[in-house]
Parts: structure tokens; C-alpha cells; sequence
């Protein structure tokens, strides 16, 4: 077994004794500890499981550890710069209760977050384009599209 | 408000340690212990005094406050996204006078005794413990005034507290919570009947709103109490509990209900790098317990699930029967034979078999839900280990001390010996009131010495060994005489009960199920039969949010709307003809003593509300106006869990036959609203499940076995099926009613509200769930 050289969360990690073919997901779970990602269906169904790798989002479950080597990985953890330093999209969520029960939250954000990024000022279709890949069975839909167009409105600089 | 409240006990226990090893243990504890007076035991218990270990042993929520002013509330209740954490504490802390900023929450663990019933199911968090909670509230806040007066050796009724503060009004003078809490721990709880709970004038939380709201304003209440945690991936649901040492398991079970293992081999599996060894782990189908199976245990989980991959099973279904053969296609086609012969007699009023004779015309359909999988987002898993015999548990359960119990009981263990932490709930709506899957942690930390093991079910294994909804297939006719009014009515209603699960199947469904909707059916018609034929079941069947009230208001409210399309009459105002005058039914006068264990006095099935919220749904949705063509408008009601709602929904079928839900109206009355956005966003949810089982959600089986294998094929809603806007009316709100649910009566008339649009919109009736392709040309 080889070593993945990576950057999780800003920070340089070198995993070892782990098969090269293991889902991201488990590596960053049960490897790492960092267990704000989540399972929901392991086949890039759900979306649970969202990442970034180098700023795009990626289904972990489904993505070998070994497609992080010479990359950076963003979890839900190292969204905000430190705890309490919410992102604008982490702080639309708060705001409008976006959350109920909350597991699927993370990789909702973390799909939310890249969508702003690729598109500042994305539109209803935009949104159900960039979000059907992630499900939320406690159908928060309504709240995370408002909250979208919030956040979008706040990194635009414009009073949401 | 009601009798439970007279009951009510409170009591300092700070000097007998509760708190001891509790993280942040304050100097002023309270417990609250509810006990019916002696006077009550002649009558019926209801409400929470009906709930095991409800009133016989000591339910008590805590309330400890530190010398540095913080407040910790215990929270009894499994967090599963209702907002209970939140709501609950929300509610001590404005009896209190407490700052929010300034509060926080702690999870109880599983123990009824201590905590009162925590059985998180049936929408009875709030309606059960406003009151109790208040009154914890109210008393410590008098303990604190009780403390300031002594310290200022003034009389206590110049002392009052405001937020986080105890002022002395004639002098102005000031102390914090913080600096009386070790003095007010010292004095005695005062008597409930001299507690003083504030005018909802004086409220600060219970009742308001918080985050934008419709109208645009922002709300003054506080936000989630998790919130923060969430969005920063802190939040501790039960997969994230890490101990060192821990193994993680897989389990192979069996894929048809009451088979048990036959041989397997295991070698490949052991070759998987990092599966440390593959055991059995025995099972029964009955209850709360394992299905059974071959577990691989491994170092990590991706290990356990390549090696459970790796297994090579034979199963033996010598002992499951006819479960082995079992098809749902061919299940409803029996069912739907069945239905055409008479059954075991619910409920009658008149002769409806001789009105249904002599009626100008016939109105008759038959109905079909299909089994549904609850799929909460967050699989069922469980953590457990067992250290100088005694079991410790980290698990997302809604029933704790029924998770204590079966444990114990698989253990051969006191159930004393065994805690339950109850993590955060990655969603339930009733799967995780069923801790088979805690079960199989304990046996396995159990083979393995001790040692922490983590089980996770794979997305696979919560499909295929759900405790499903079971299938449902109700026939409705009616009688309308010349000018379309309604002489007659009969319904049939089949499922498998969930008896069938406890004990030899009953095959009729119990006085529970029926009560959900079916024997409690409300409309005003001359002549009423009510029957409920035979079904057994073949799958391990259990509740799903909102449970029988689905295919009952499926059924009832579709059929409304087609008798009224019969009659040629606008389908709302044919509604309100077939509920009738306003009117307070007793359900024990439809048969139905059960009422979701509440008292039919206090809660009876009220038409004047089901009226309103008929009303209130139509008119913000502009019933009655001109829709485009292939968009139709549709219209269902419902009363369960003791809370009433109407749903209109604006729906349109594309030519290719794609149905677009655009806009949803739910008007909902649960009588007082503790946490009203909260009521508002658990309605969206139950819009957007409600859709997902009326257009996609299904479980088959085919040869006993569950057909579905993940959510490729077991589909659920996504951001494109929730409709733009789901607008929330609520309504009533008035304290002086008896709190009712709101977890789950949302759900039951969604479905039928989208059935009725789609054939507003096109003429064409749905009557088979889920809708699926069936509008495809
Ligand atoms: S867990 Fe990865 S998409 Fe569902
Ligand atoms: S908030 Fe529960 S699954 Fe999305």
C-alpha cells in the first residue's frame, strides 16, 4: 500500500496503510476522524457525501482516496476559516433554519458553496440543476434554495 | 389547562447528586416528577399519564444553572429534526426569564424512570411536556426570586426576576442567575400550587417566530439550538461516535422475512486487508430484535463492507413460510379480490347496503398505496461496548429505554447495567423507534470481549430490511341520490397489521391503525358502513411518519373529490357538505376509544376546525380561478394526531407526462404553536415527503425479497419535485385549546391533494400509488 500524499483542510497529510482504491469517504471518516461528511448511499446517489477537490464538488463515497494524491480536499470542516467564522453560505443556513435533522446539511452546503462560486447569482433552475444530486429527506428544498439566493446576495454585497 | 397539571410533583435533588459525572453539573438542580393523584386511578389515563413510565415511575427534566450564569437544560426527547431540542428548552428558558445566549442544551440518556417517558413517536413531544416544562421553569425561577430576598433581607414579592436577573423593584438593586443559583439550591421547591407560570404577555420565545419570515420581517426568537453545529459539520449524529479500539461490523441478513442462515463460507471475505473476523449473530423476526445474519467485523468500515461483499451465504427458508413467495404484485391483486366480499364490520350507521341499492348513481374506486421504506437519511447504526458487565450504548434512537430493555434483554443483563446515549437522529420518522440495529452492536461488542463495535447499515440494508409501511388497498362506494348528494357510503380497507410484528399476525388491523383516519372518518352521511377484511403480512412491517392516517386520507380524500366530479359539483364546496355543520365529535361515538391516547373531552374530532382549514388552504390558493391547460388545483383534509390540515396544491402535467408541482397552500391548526417556524418548516417536510409518496416512493418484493437496492431505485424527492413555494398558514394559535402533534399530520393529506390536481388538470385519475410513469403517453 502506498502513500497518498494530500492537503486536507489546508493542512498536508500523508496516508498511509490504506488500499489506494478505498473511497474518499471512509478514508476521511474512519482514517482521519473528520466525520462532518456523510454516508447516505455510497453509489453518488445522495450527494451526503459531497467534497471539494481543488474547489470542485465530488462524491467522496464514490471517489478513490487515491484521486486526492497532489490534490486539496475541502470537507465541511475546513469550510469556514475557524470555528464561529461562518461563510456566507454557512450563515444563510443558520438564518433561515435550513436544517432540520441535519445529516444531509454538509454536503447540501458544501454543493451550495461551489454552485456560488461557479455562479454568483444563480437562478431557480440554476439551483435545481446544481442541488438535485443532493437529497434531503426531511425536504428542507424550500429553505436551502432561499438560503442560496440569500448567500448569493451576501457575497454579492448586497443587504440579503 | 389539563389534569396532568394538577399531578405535577416538583423537586430539589441538587443534595442527592443527579448530575454527578454529568459535564457542566450546576449548583441548583430540579427534577420534575409527575404522579396521577390517587383520585384519578378509577379513570382512564391519557395524554402522557397513558405513557409507560408516563406517571408509575419518575419523569424528570433538569434544570441546573452554574455559579457563571449558564443554564443547561436536559432535553429527554430523541432530536430527529423536529426542533425539539430547541423547542423544549425554548420553553424553560422563558419560564425562567432566562437569556438564550446564555443557555444550553444537554441530551439525556435512556432512563425512564428518571426522565418520564422518552418514546419520541406519535407528534407528542410538546403536546406532553409544555406544561411539566413550564412548571420547571416557573419554579426555579421563584427559587432564584426566593434566594435574592434573602439576600437583601427584603420581602420576596419585591423581587422579581427579569432576563437572566434578580431585581429589587423598590431599590433598583441587581443580581445574576449565576450569583443566586448555590443559594436558591439550598431553599425548598415551593409548592406547584404556588407556582406562578407567566402570562403569555410576558413570553419572550414560546410563540414567536424566528428567522425571515413570510411577510419579510425577521423573527425575534432564537434559531435552532444546533444550527451552528450543523452547518460546521460538528453536530454529532450516532456514526460519528469514535472510541478507541472500536471494530466496525457489516451484517449479512437474511433477504426474506423469517429465513434463517443456512451455510456460508467465508474465506474470500478474510482475505479483504483489514477484516479482522466474520461471526454469526443470532435473530429472531419479532419486535425490536436482529433479523440475524453473518457479520463481518473489520478495522474500518469500507474493510467490513467489502468483506460483507466478499461473503458467499446460502439462506434457508424453510422457516419463513409463505413470506418466500411472496410478490406485492400479486399480494394487491389478491387484496383487491378480497375487497369485493364483505369484512369484519367497523362502524355502521344506517343501512348502507340498501341505500347504496336504491341510489340514483354509484360512485365506486378502489386504492392502492404500496409499501414504503422510511429511508431517513442517516442509516441505521449503533455503537456499543461493554466494560466490568456493563453495556454503554451511543445510538440515533427515538425510543431510548425500549432500546435499554432490548438490549438488556438480549445482554441477560438489568437494564440498569446498560446506558443508552442518544446521539443526534440523521432523520427517523419511525425506523429508529426500532433499535434491532443497537441489538446487534451489543451481541457483537459482546463476541468480541467487550470491545467497542460500531454496526453500520449500508443504504442496501436499510432498503431491504425496513420495517416497512404496509401495503394498503381500500374499495369505496357511494350512493348519491338525483341532485348528487351523498346517501351512502362504504369502505373496505386491507392492510397488514402491525401487530403482525409483536405477535401471531391478527390480520385485521387494530383498533389504532383503524383509528388513524379510517373508523374515525368524519363526513356527514345518512348511511355509513365500515369494514376492514383480512390481510397478513409477508415483510416486517412497522410505522412510517403519520403510519395508517396515509392510505385512510389517500383513499378518503380521493374519493371525495370523485364524488364530487360524479355529482358535477366544485369539489371544495362538495367537501364541506360531506364534513357538515360545524360540530365536536366524540371518536368514542365512531367506535375509536384510542384517539391517540388523548382524551376525546378535551379532544374531540372537531369539524368547525376541519372547516377552517379547508377554508383557509382553498382561499390563499385561489380555488376557483381559471388554470392554464394540463394545471389544475387539488384539495385534500385530514385530522390526525390530534391537529387538522388542508393542502391545496397547484400542479401541472407536462404532454410528456411529468407532473410539476408549483405551489403548495397547507393550512394547518395543531391549537397552540410553542415554535411556529418550527411547525412551518416540519410542513414543508411532510409536503415534500408527501409528494415523494405520491409520485416515486414504492418497495416491491418478488420472491420474498425486496426488489429495491438503493436510491437509484427507491426514489425520493429532489430540490426539482419540491414545489417553489410552500406557503404555511396557521392557524387558530390560541393557548386556551390542548396542544395537538405536528410531526406527522402534515404528511397524510398530501397525497391524495396531488392525485385530485393531476386530475383537475387533466381529467385523468390516479388510484394507484405511487404515480410513477403512469401519465406517460
Ligand atoms: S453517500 Fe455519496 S452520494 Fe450518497
Ligand atoms: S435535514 Fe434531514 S436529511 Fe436533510
Amino acid at each position: 500500500m502506498s502513500t497518498i500524499n494530500t492537503t486536507i483542510n489546508g493542512k498536508s497529510e500523508a496516508i498511509q496503510d490504506v488500499d489506494p482504491s478505498t473511497p474518499l469517504l471512509w478514508v476521511l471518516r474512519d482514517h482521519l476522524g473528520l466525520v462532518g461528511t456523510k454516508y447516505g448511499c455510497g453509489i453518488a446517489q445522495c450527494g451526503a457525501c459531497t467534497v471539494h477537490i481543488d474547489g470542485s464538488p465530488v462524491r467522496s463515497c464514490s471517489t478513490p482516496v487515491s484521486a486526492a494524491q497532489g490534490k486539496s480536499v475541502t470537507t465541511i470542516e475546513g469550510l469556514a476559516v475557524n470555528v464561529g467564522a461562518l461563510t456566507a453560505v454557512q450563515q444563510a443556513w443558520v438564518e433561515h433554519d435550513v436544517p432540520q435533522c441535519g445529516y444531509c446539511q454538509a454536503g447540501q452546503i458544501m454543493s451550495a458553496t461551489a454552485l456560488l462560486k461557479a455562479n454568483p447569482n444563480p437562478s431557480d433552475a440554476d439551483i435545481d440543476a446544481a442541488m438535485s444530486g443532493n437529497f434531503c429527506r426531511c425536504g428542507t428544498y424550500p429553505r436551502i434554495r432561499a438560503a442560496i439566493h440569500s448567500a448569493a446576495k451576501a457575497q454579492r454585497g448586497e443587504k440579503a | 389547562m389539563s389534569k396532568q397539571a394538577d399531578s405535577l410533583q416538583i423537586a430539589n435533588v441538587s443534595r442527592r447528586r443527579f448530575l454527578k459525572g454529568m459535564a457542566g453539573a450546576g449548583a441548583l438542580v430540579l427534577a420534575v416528577r409527575w404522579t396521577p393523584s390517587f383520585a384519578q386511578d378509577q379513570e382512564k389515563a391519557y395524554g402522557a399519564d397513558a405513557m409507560p413510565n408516563g406517571w408509575v415511575d419518575d419523569p424528570n427534566v433538569f434544570i441546573s444553572i452554574d455559579p457563571d450564569g449558564t443554564v443547561t437544560v436536559t432535553n429527554h426527547r430523541a432530536e430527529m429534526g423536529q426542533g425539539i431540542r430547541t423547542s423544549l428548552v425554548m420553553v424553560v428558558a422563558d419560564e425562567l426569564g432566562a437569556d438564550w445566549d446564555r443557555v444550553r442544551v444537554e441530551q439525556a440518556e435512556g432512563n425512564e424512570k428518571k426522565y418520564g417517558n422518552q418514546n419520541t413517536d406519535g407528534s407528542r413531544s410538546m403536546r406532553h411536556w409544555f406544561e411539566p416544562m413550564r412548571r420547571a421553569g416557573a419554579a426555579a425561577r421563584t427559587m432564584l426570586e426566593q434566594a435574592a430576598a434573602q439576600q437583601w433581607s427584603v420581602p420576596v414579592s419585591e423581587c422579581k426576576a427579569g432576563v437572566h436577573t434578580v431585581v429589587h423593584q423598590p431599590s433598583g438593586r441587581a443580581l445574576g442567575f449565576g450569583d443566586l443559583a448555590e443559594a436558591a439550591a439550598q431553599l425548598p421547591v415551593p409548592e406547584r400550587s404556588t407556582l406562578q407560570l407567566k402570562p403569555a404577555s410576558e413570553w419572550r420565545y414560546i410563540g414567536k417566530n424566528s428567522g425571515p419570515q413570510p411577510d419579510g420581517k425577521i423573527g425575534q426568537r432564537p434559531l435552532a439550538i444546533d444550527g451552528e453545529e450543523i452547518v460546521e459539520g460538528r453536530a454529532v449524529y450516532g456514526a460519528d461516535v469514535r472510541l478507541d479500539g472500536m471494530l466496525y461490523a457489516v451484517i449479512a441478513r437474511p433477504p426474506v422475512y423469517g429465513a434463517k442462515l443456512g451455510s456460508f463460507d467465508d474465506s474470500k471475505a478474510l482475505k479483504v486487508p483489514g477484516v479482522v473476523k466474520v461471526v454469526t449473530v443470532g435473530g429472531q423476526p419479532i419486535a425490536f430484535n436482529p433479523l440475524g445474519g453473518v457479520a463481518v467485523v473489520a478495522e474500518n468500515t469500507w474493510a467490513a463492507i467489502a468483506g460483507r461483499n466478499a461473503l458467499s451465504i446460502q439462506w434457508d427458508n424453510s422457516t419463513a413460510g409463505d413470506n418466500a413467495s411472496y410478490d406485492s404484485i400479486a399480494y394487491r391483486k389478491k387484496l383487491e379480490q378480497t375487497a369485493k366480499s364483505p369484512g369484519k364490520v367497523i362502524r355502521e350507521k344506517g343501512d348502507a347496503e340498501a341505500a347504496l341499492a336504491d341510489a340514483d348513481r354509484r360512485v365506486e374506486a378502489t386504492y392502492y398505496m404500496p409499501h414504503l421504506a422510511q429511508a431517513p437519511m442517516e442509516p441505521p447504526v449503533a455503537i456499543a461496548r461493554i466494560v466490568d458487565g456493563k453495556a454503554e450504548i451511543w445510538g440515533p434512537v427515538q425510543n431510548p429505554q425500549a432500546t435499554r430493555d432490548t438490549v438488556a434483554g438480549r445482554l441477560g443483563m438489568d437494564p440498569a447495567k446498560v446506558t443508552v446515549n442518544v446521539t443526534l437522529l440523521g432523520g427517523g420518522f419511525g425506523r429508529k423507534s426500532k433499535p434491532d440495529f443497537v441489538v446487534e452492536a451489543a451481541d457483537l461488542s459482546r463476541q468480541f470481549g467487550g470491545r467497542p463495535v460500531r454496526v453500520q447499515w449500508t443504504r442496501e440494508d436499510d432498503l431491504h430490511h425496513s420495517y416497512f409501511h404496509a401495503v394498503s388497498l381500500d374499495h369505496l362506494e357511494a350512493g348519491l341520490d338525483g341532485e348528487g348528494r351523498p346517501l351512502a357510503w362504504r369502505h373496505r380497507t386491507l392492510s397488514p397489521s402491525i401487530g403482525s410484528l409483536f405477535g401471531p399476525d391478527p390480520k385485521h388491523k387494530g383498533e389504532f391503525e383503524l383509528g388513524m383516519g379510517f373508523s374515525t372518518m368524519p363526513f356527514d352521511i345518512p348511511a355509513i358502513r365500515l369494514e376492514n377484511p383480512e390481510a397478513s403480512a409477508h415483510v416486517r412491517i412497522g410505522w412510517y411518519r403519520a403510519v395508517y392516517n396515509l392510505p385512510h386520507a389517500f383513499a378518503i380524500q380521493s374519493f371525495a373529490s370523485e364524488m364530487a366530479a360524479a355529482a358535477g359539483r366544485d369539489h371544495r364546496d362538495y367537501l364541506l357538505e360531506l364534513l357538515g355543520p360545524a360540530r365536536k365529535i366524540d371518536p368514542r361515538d365512531f367506535g375509536d376509544s384510542w384517539n391517540y391516547d388523548e382524551n376525546p373531552q378535551l379532544y374531540p374530532i372537531d369539524i368547525g376546525r376541519m372547516r377552517a382549514v379547508v377554508e383557509k388552504a382553498t382561499e390563499a390558493a385561489g380555488w376557483g380561478r381559471e388554470m392554464p391547460k394540463g394545471r389544475g388545483l387539488g384539495l385534500a383534509v385530514h385530522h390526525s394526531f390530534v391537529a387538522y390540515t388542508a393542502v391545496v396544491l397547484d400542479v401541472e402535467v407536462t404532454d410528456a407526462g411529468d407532473v410539476i408541482v408549483h405551489n403548495a397552500d397547507m393550512a394547518f391548526d395543531c391549537g397552540p404553536q410553542v415554535n411556529p417556524d418550527r411547525i412551518r418548516s416540519q410542513l414543508e417536510g411532510a409536503c415534500v415527503m408527501g409528494i415523494g409518496i405520491g409520485l416515486h416512493s414504492e418497495i416491491s418484493a418478488e420472491n420474498g425479497r425486496i426488489q429495491q437496492d438503493n436510491f437509484h431505485q427507491y426514489q425520493i424527492p429532489r430540490m426539482s419535485h419540491a414545489p417553489r413555494n410552500i406557503r404555511v398558514h396557521l392557524i387558530n394559535g390560541g393557548f386556551d385549546e390542548p396542544l395537538g402533534g405536528v410531526g406527522e399530520p402534515g404528511m397524510p393529506p398530501v397525497a391524495p391533494a396531488l392525485c385530485n390536481a393531476i386530475f383537475a388538470a387533466t381529467g385523468k385519475r390516479i388510484r394507484r400509488l405511487p404515480v410513477g410513469d403512469q401519465l406517460r403517453s
